[in-house]
C-alpha cells in the first residue's frame, strides 16, 4: 500500500507570540515541531504500512527548516519525503493545496493522510483543497481507520457523537486527536533517517508557474489580543468565598 | 455578484444557533450593500423551517430537498451547495464553523476557486469589501485580510461571536424550491452514534464549566456536571484531563482542543497552560478555582478564588441555584 502524508512544520504549542519589527508573526527563538495533527497522520501511515506492507511518503511545503520535521517523521519511519519551496512566493491555503496536490500527482498512492488542522493557522482547509484538486473522496476529523480490500472504513467526530464513514480508495483522510499514540523515533530510525531520500523541489520542478498558485486571500495585519488584566482575588474561607462569586457573576458583571 | 448567502444549518429541525447570528450580521450588510440575504437549507424534509430564516432576516430561502440529503456528507453536500452558487454567483457566503461547516465551507471554497476564512471572530464592510478577523495559533493572536478578487468571498464564523437580532413575527422570506443537483456521493454514512445531552455543546455554550488536573479524577468531573447543571452551562476540560485519560477529547479546550468564546468560562484545577488560555481567553468573563495562587491562570481571571476546588464547588452549585430561584 502507497501512502502519501501530507506535513506541515509549526510553532511548539507552548510557544509564545509576539510580532516582529514588519508587523508580522515573529519566528526567532521557536521551536519547530510537526503539526501534532499531522503526526498522527503520520503515525497512522506507519501502521497501515506495517499491516498491509508498502510505502510512506511524507510531502511538505516550506522553506528549508521544515527539513527537520520531514527527517523526524523519516525517523519514525517513513520511507521518503518530498520538500517543495514556494520560492519566495506569499502562500495561502489554496497556494499550498495547488501545490501539494501537485506533488502527491507525482506519487503513486492508494491513500491520503493528513492532521484535520494546522494548530498554527487553524484553517483546516488544505486537505480539503487537495482532495478536490485530486478529485479524492475526503473523510475529515476521523479518530479510527480500517482499511480492507481497496475501502477505508473511518470513524469520524461529529458534533455531539461519532459517525462511520465507508469510502472507496484512493482517498484522503485528517486524523483528530485520538486516532492513536504517535511513536518516538528510535537511536536505529534517526540513524537511518540521514540516509533515506529526501527530495527537495521547486515550483517549476512541479511544472507550476507561480501565478498558479497565487493566493486567494491577502493578509492587511497581524495583531496580539489586548492582554487581559488580572481581576480580583475573593478572599476568606471556601464557602464565603464561592458566595461572594455567585453574587459578583449575578451582581457585577451580570453573566448569570 | 450579488447577494450575502448564509447556510443555514440545523439539526433534527432545530437551527445552530450560528445560523441566526449570521443571519443577523448577514441582514445588516446586505442592507449596507444593497443586496438581498440568501440562505441555503439543504436536507430533507426541511422547507417548513424555511419561514425562521424569514423571520430572522433571509429574503429568500433556497431549499435544496432530496432523500440522499438528510444526512451530511462531503460529496452530496458539496455537490448541491457548489452547483447553487454558481448558478446565482453571490457575492459573499458565509458559513458557521461547526463540524459541518469548516468541512463543507473549505470543498465548495475550492470547487469555487475562492479564497475562505476559517472560525472568524468578526467581519466588517470596508470601502465595500469584506475585511475578516480570525484568529491564529488558536487566539495567541489574529490576523485581518480579505479576498480581493476571487467571488464568492467566503467564510466560516465562530458560533458565540456574532449577536442575534429578535426575530421579527411575521417577515417573510421568498422560499425557492430547487431540485438538488446530489451527484455521486462517495461516502457512505454507516453509522451514526450521538451522545444525546441535555446541556449545550461546548462551542455554542454561554456558560462552560471546565476541569483540569486539579480535579484529581474522571469520578469527581460530577462536581463540574452538577454547576454546569445549575447553570445551563457544558463542561470542559484541560489538556491534562484529557490525556490522563479522565474524559474524551471531544471536551478538550485549547490549541489541540476547541477554542471557544462563553459569556462565562469558570476553570477548575487548571493552572492556564498557554496552550489552554489560547482556547479560551477570548470568553467575555473568566473565573479562576485553584488552591495554587501562583497558577497563571490567575492572571486572565475575572474573579479568582484560591482555594481547594472541592469545597468551592458545592456551595457555589447552591448559591447560584439560590440566586436562580430567586429570580
Amino acid at each position: 500500500m502507497k501512502i502519501v502524508v501530507l506535513l506541515k512544520q509549526t510553532f511548539d504549542t507552548e510557544a509564545k507570540i509576539s510580532l516582529d519589527a514588519g508587523g508580522r508573526i515573529n519566528r526567532q527563538g521557536v521551536n519547530l515541531i510537526i503539526n501534532p495533527y499531522d503526526e498522527y497522520a503520520v503515525e497512522e501511515a506507519l501502521r497501515l504500512k506495517e499491516k498491509h506492507g508498502g510505502e510512506v511518503t511524507v510531502v511538505s511545503v516550506g522553506e528549508a527548516q521544515v527539513q527537520d520535521a520531514l527527517r523526524q517523521a523519516l525517523a519514525m519511519g517513513a520511507d521518503k519525503a518530498v520538500l517543495v519551496s514556494p520560492d519566495g512566493v506569499e502562500v495561502d491555503e489554496y497556494s499550498t493545496a495547488v501545490i501539494l496536490a501537485k506533488a502527491v500527482a507525482r506519487q503513486e498512492y492508494d491513500i491520503v493522510l493528513a492532521g484535520w488542522r494546522a494548530i498554527d493557522d487553524g484553517s483546516a482547509q488544505v486537505a480539503a483543497r487537495v482532495a478536490e484538486i485530486l478529485g479524492l473522496p475526503m473523510v475529515n476529523m476521523v479518530t479510527k481507520l480500517e482499511v480492507n480490500g481497496g475501502r477505508a472504513v473511518a470513524t469520524r467526530e461529529i458534533e455531539g457523537g461519532v459517525e462511520v464513514v465507508e469510502v472507496p480508495l484512493p482517498a484522503v483522510i485528517t486524523a483528530q486527536k485520538g486516532l492513536n499514540e504517535p511513536r518516538y523515533p528510535s537511536m536505529k530510525g534517526i540513524m537511518q533517517a540521514k540516509k533515506k531520500p529526501l527530495e527537495k523541489l521547486g515550483l517549476s520542478d512541479l511544472g507550476l508557474d507561480p501565478a498558479q498558485a497565487a493566493p486567494k486571500v491577502k493578509i492587511l495585519q497581524y495583531f496580539l489580543p489586548a492582554a487581559r488584566a488580572a481581576g480580583k482575588i475573593l478572599p476568606g474561607e471556601p464557602a464565603e468565598a464561592a458566595a461572594a462569586l455567585a453574587k459578583a457573576l449575578r451582581e457585577e458583571a451580570k453573566v448569570i | 455578484m450579488s447577494g450575502i448567502w448564509v447556510y443555514a444549518e440545523q439539526r433534527n429541525g432545530q437551527f445552530k444557533k450560528v445560523t441566526l447570528e449570521l443571519l443577523s450580521a448577514g441582514r445588516k450588510l446586505a442592507d449596507r450593500l444593497q443586496q438581498e440575504l440568501c440562505a441555503v437549507l439543504p436536507g430533507k424534509g426541511v422547507a417548513g423551517l424555511a419561514g425562521t430564516l424569514g423571520e430572522y432576516g433571509a429574503d429568500k430561502v433556497y431549499v435544496l430537498e432530496a432523500d440522499a440529503l438528510e444526512h451530511y456528507t462531503t460529496d452530496g453536500y458539496t455537490n448541491a451547495v457548489t452547483a447553487l452558487v454558481q448558478e446565482h454567483r453571490p457575492f459573499a457566503f458565509l458559513l458557521g464553523c461547526t463540524v459541518l461547516g469548516r468541512d463543507l465551507a473549505a470543498h465548495v471554497a475550492q470547487r469555487l476557486n475562492t479564497g475562505l476564512f476559517t472560525d472568524c471572530t468578526a467581519l466588517e464592510l470596508e470601502d465595500g469589501q469584506l475585511v475578516f478577523t480570525r484568529p491564529i495559533y488558536a487566539g495567541k493572536a489574529f490576523v485581518k485580510g480579505v479576498c480581493p478578487e476571487a467571488r464568492p468571498v467566503m467564510a466560516t464564523v465562530r458560533p458565540n461571536v456574532l449577536s442575534v437580532d429578535p426575530p421579527q413575527a411575521g417577515r417573510t422570506a421568498q422560499v425557492v424550491q430547487v431540485a438538488p443537483q446530489v451527484g455521486e456521493i462517495r461516502q457512505t454514512v454507516k453509522e451514526v452514534v450521538r451522545q444525546e445531552s441535555t446541556r449545550p455543546e461546548l462551542t455554542e455554550a454561554d456558560i462552560i464549566v471546565s476541569g483540569g488536573r486539579g480535579m484529581k479524577g474522571p469520578e469527581n468531573f460530577k462536581l463540574l456536571e452538577e454547576l454546569a447543571d445549575v447553570m445551563g452551562a457544558a463542561v470542559g476540560a484541560s489538556r491534562a484531563a484529557v490525556d490522563a485519560g479522565w474524559v474524551p477529547h471531544s471536551m478538550q479546550v485549547g490549541q489541540t482542543g476547541k477554542t471557544v468564546s462563553p459569556v462565562l468560562y469558570i476553570a477548575c484545577g487548571i493552572s492556564g497552560a498557554i496552550q489552554h488560555l489560547a482556547g479560551m481567553s477570548s470568553s467575555k468573563c473568566i473565573v479562576a478555582i485553584n488552591k495554587d495562587p501562583e497558577a497563571p491562570i490567575f492572571k486572565v481571571a475575572d474573579y479568582g478564588i484560591v482555594g481547594d476546588l472541592f469545597e468551592v464547588l458545592p456551595v457555589l452549585a447552591q448559591e447560584v441555584k439560590k440566586l436562580k430561584e430567586e429570580g
